[in-house]
């Protein structure tokens, strides 16, 4: 056992340590998500330039090939420093991984390069509206055309549709087979008359997410990954290369916000002294002190096991819901130290900080529903960790 | 980076699993809980035979040398078996003269002790205090170039059996008393975990020699104090793991409605929830062990972490897993209560969660708000 970095490991935090410190453009813009995606593209050019975009993809297609822990010491590093997120985050983590691990030759030499520069953004066309929990019941239908495929369908939380080339997208491609055995993956074009993607404002007024209709969108047959009736596996890869590089990154974030929880309550009044001499406020900042060290160091074992066995396992989820759990909770506080004042948003002259908490408090409502729900973890940690028997 | 337990670590956890499996059967642990001291020498004999009251004692002194984590990987399994057995109490007193006595003192009873030839037990608390550590009231009174002790300690685990106390006075000094001395009375005191004993001591004019008074200061005995929270910590999460098993068993089996009880999402996320507690308990406990052993400066913080957590998991997942038995869980036929017991015991002695989660709001608020290191 032991929790140190090596000194490989910690020579190379520093180098990410100072390149970040010394590249780090500042916070992002807040006039509106167009200067924000422009930011961002900006700075994943500053990151593949160094050779930090994607940093997990083997250096034959332009990663840089990093060990699992030097990728969650880059994460946790970026997540501390608050580095802005790449523009194709989605790209990164999961398009690139995808091509790589199911694609032919002819796709990695078209797709690959222009994620890395964010030329090309991605998204992802996987929800559909009865179709959250229970992806594989999805209904979007391609039908074969010569060498075409015709898309008919909708897709729902699709995040920065508005700004993609691309799109992951998973179709029923045979309405015979078994529900998991019917889909078939697809790289699909954005920009054509068939495919309109419609933002959907959320609970924060923001427009993270977006709708998206194909009406007989095409799609040409060299543009299947992994094979048609494979969509399910090549999904579930994706999927997994989504919730593996999270962890760390997520740590970091929960270790800022905490340290502004504790700044907070030093400077809140209560009850004649600060909500940080509090017994009730302290017993709960300690708690959720405790907790995100059981993530941090929960995060450690797996990356350990995933190391020793080459593949995540299901305990991944754990660490997605107490995420969720402990980002919620430490919102849910620090509206509860404002006392009165969390009413106020952003822009009102008496708000604190500027309403920061209640973006949080607001945006974290989702954190228990995006990439798997806290129930579905619950069933997946049931049946697949402790071995209890299914419902369905 | 590698958290995970060594070839080593791993043979200490599957020899400690199969011998304490092999001891301690449901109807052992009966015997045992009926028993006068709640615990057989025969089994003290063959646990100081595989070395385990001096495992994680210095070698130079007769011990096995090794560190907080094999002992916590130890603990766990005494937790996970609910072991009846004086190693705790002892193993704490021996951390005690290992870190704080003086070379004298170390000859003639730590050298003892870690062979488990002599055993010892902490006597810290005094009757009428709250019991929190630290603070304690019994003056050590100067008579000749000695001292005479009088009062009651309360809350003394296996003091009917242990060989010698470490006697805790104010100021912060601790004094090795025998059993047999003069003036010192042990009378038992039922408490709720029967698989663990409580007793109150007096103390009437009981004289100590010069010797026999440790040289250390109060703050020197906080890492023993916190060395002592993880193997608890340990113990409390290898009984979170245990009961956890055990409701998942259960839910397997037990019919209702037609189908087992765990298909039902009442109760296998109620399982999950276990799971998340009980492996969360663990990551505390092997973090704060790790600290003990490699990175010292973060052990106080890291000790409290894993105390604060295991203390609320040692008791919940037991309580949990009695509601997942429902009926047959609470009753005294069935094992659980055995467990609940020794967890809300663990839970409440050396600083429970709500004075350890104090002392954690104490160092993250001055981190939080401490300028940045240049």
């Amino acid at each position: 056992m032991d929790l140190s970095l090596s000194p490989s490991e910690l020579e190379f935090r520093d180098e990410v340590r100072t390149w970040l410190e010394e590249n780090h453009p500042g916070p992002e813009p807040e006039s509106g998500l167009e200067e924000v995606m422009a930011f961002r593209r900006e700075w994943q050019g500053k990151l593949h330039e160094a050779g930090w975009a994607g940093i997990s993809w083997p250096k034959e297609y332009g990663g840089r090939g990093a060990t699992l822990i030097e990728q969650a010491i880059f994460v946790g590093e970026s997540a501390r420093q608050e580095a802005p997120s790449p523009a194709n985050v989605l790209g990164l983590a999961m398009g690139g991984p995808v091509v790589i691990a199911h694609g032919t030759d002819e796709q990695k030499q078209r797709y690959l390069e222009p994620i890395l520069t964010a030329e090309e953004i991605w998204c992802q066309g996987f929800s559909e509206p009865e179709s959250g929990s229970d992806l594989a019941s999805l209904k979007t239908r391609a039908v074969k055309d010569g060498d075409e495929w015709v898309v008919t369908g909708q897709k729902v939380w699709t995040t920065f549709a508005q700004y993609a080339k691309w799109c992951m997208l998973v179709a029923r491609t045979d309405p015979e087979a078994p529900k998991h055995k019917g889909l078939t993956y697809f790289l699909m074009d954005m920009d054509q008359p068939g495919v309109e993607a419609k933002p959907l404002v959320q609970i924060t007024g923001e427009g993270e997410f977006n709708e998206v209709f194909m009406e007989e969108a095409r799609i040409p047959d060299a543009n299947v990954v992994g094979g048609v009736g494979n969509g399910w596996s090549v999904a579930i890869t994706t999927l997994m290369n989504e919730r593996a590089g999270l962890a760390f990154g997520a740590i970091s974030q929960i270790s800022n916000n905490l340290k502004r929880l504790c700044q907070l309550a030093e400077e809140t009044r209560c009850n004649g002294g600060t909500a940080a001499e509090d017994p009730v406020m302290r017993q709960r900042i300690a708690q959720l002190h405790i907790e995100a060290e059981t993530m941090r160091l929960n995060a450690y074992r797996g990356l350990t096991k995933t190391m020793q066995s080459g593949i995540p396992g299901p305990e991944g989820s754990l660490g997605k819901w107490q995420w969720a759990d402990i980002n919620q909770r430490i919102a849910e506080l620090a509206l509860e130290i404002e006392g009165a004042y969390a009413q106020l948003d952003r822009g009102a002259e008496h708000a604190v900080s500027n309403g920061a908490w209640q973006y949080s408090f607001l945006r974290s409502r989702a954190n228990s529903i995006e990439g798997g729900t806290t129930d579905i973890l619950k069933n997946i940690i049931a049946e697949r960790v402790l071995g209890l028997p299914r419902l369905r | 980076m590698y958290f995970d337990l060594t070839d080593e670590q791993q043979a200490i956890k599957s020899t400690a699993h199969d011998f304490l499996a092999a001891r301690y059967k449901s109807e052992r642990i009966r015997e045992l809980a009926a028993s006068e001291h709640g615990f057989e020498q025969s089994d003290w004999d063959e646990m100081a035979e595989l070395g385990w009251p001096g495992l994680a004692l210095p070698e130079e002194w007769g011990g096995q040398g090794l560190g907080i984590v094999d002992l916590a990987v130890l603990f766990e399994e005494m937790g996970y078996a609910l072991a009846p057995s004086p190693l705790l109490s002892t193993t704490i007193a021996g951390l005690a003269l290992a870190l704080c006595g003086s070379d004298d003192q170390r000859e003639r009873f730590l050298r003892p002790l870690a062979t488990g030839e002599k055993r010892g037990a902490p006597a810290l608390w005094d009757a009428d205090s709250p019991a929190t550590p630290g603070g304690f009231t019994m003056e050590a009174k100067a008579d000749g170039d000695g001292t005479v002790l009088d009062g009651e300690k309360v809350l003394a685990v296996d003091a009917a059996t242990a060989d010698f106390f470490l006697v805790g006075t104010a100021g912060g000094k601790r004094h090795l008393v025998d059993r047999g001395a003069d003036g010192v009375t042990v009378t038992a005191e039922p408490s709720i975990d029967l698989t663990r004993r409580l007793y109150s001591v007096r103390f009437d004019g009981v004289r100590v020699a010069p010797e026999d008074t440790l040289p250390a200061e109060e703050p020197e005995y906080f890492p023993v104090f916190f060395r002592a929270c993880v193997a608890i910590a340990a113990e409390s999460t290898g009984i979170a793991q245990r009961t956890m098993e055990m409701a998942v068993e259960y839910a397997k089996d037990r019919q209702q409605f037609g189908r087992p009880i765990g298909a039902y999402q009442a109760v296998s996320h109620r399982c999950a929830q276990m799971l998340l507690e009980t492996e969360n308990a663990r990551s505390a406990v092997y973090g704060a062990a790790w600290a003990a052993d490699a990175e010292p400066d973060s052990l106080p913080l890291a000790a409290s972490m894993a105390k604060a957590y295991a203390s609320d998991a040692g008791w919940r997942v037991p309580d949990a897993s009695i509601q997942v038995h429902g009926g047959i869980g609470f009753t005294w036929e069935h094992d659980l209560h055995f467990f609940l017991k020794r967890g809300k015991a663990n839970a409440a002695t050396l600083g429970d969660a709500r004075w350890h989660r104090d002392r954690v709001a104490d160092r993250v608020l001055a981190e939080a708000t401490a300028p940045a290191p240049a």
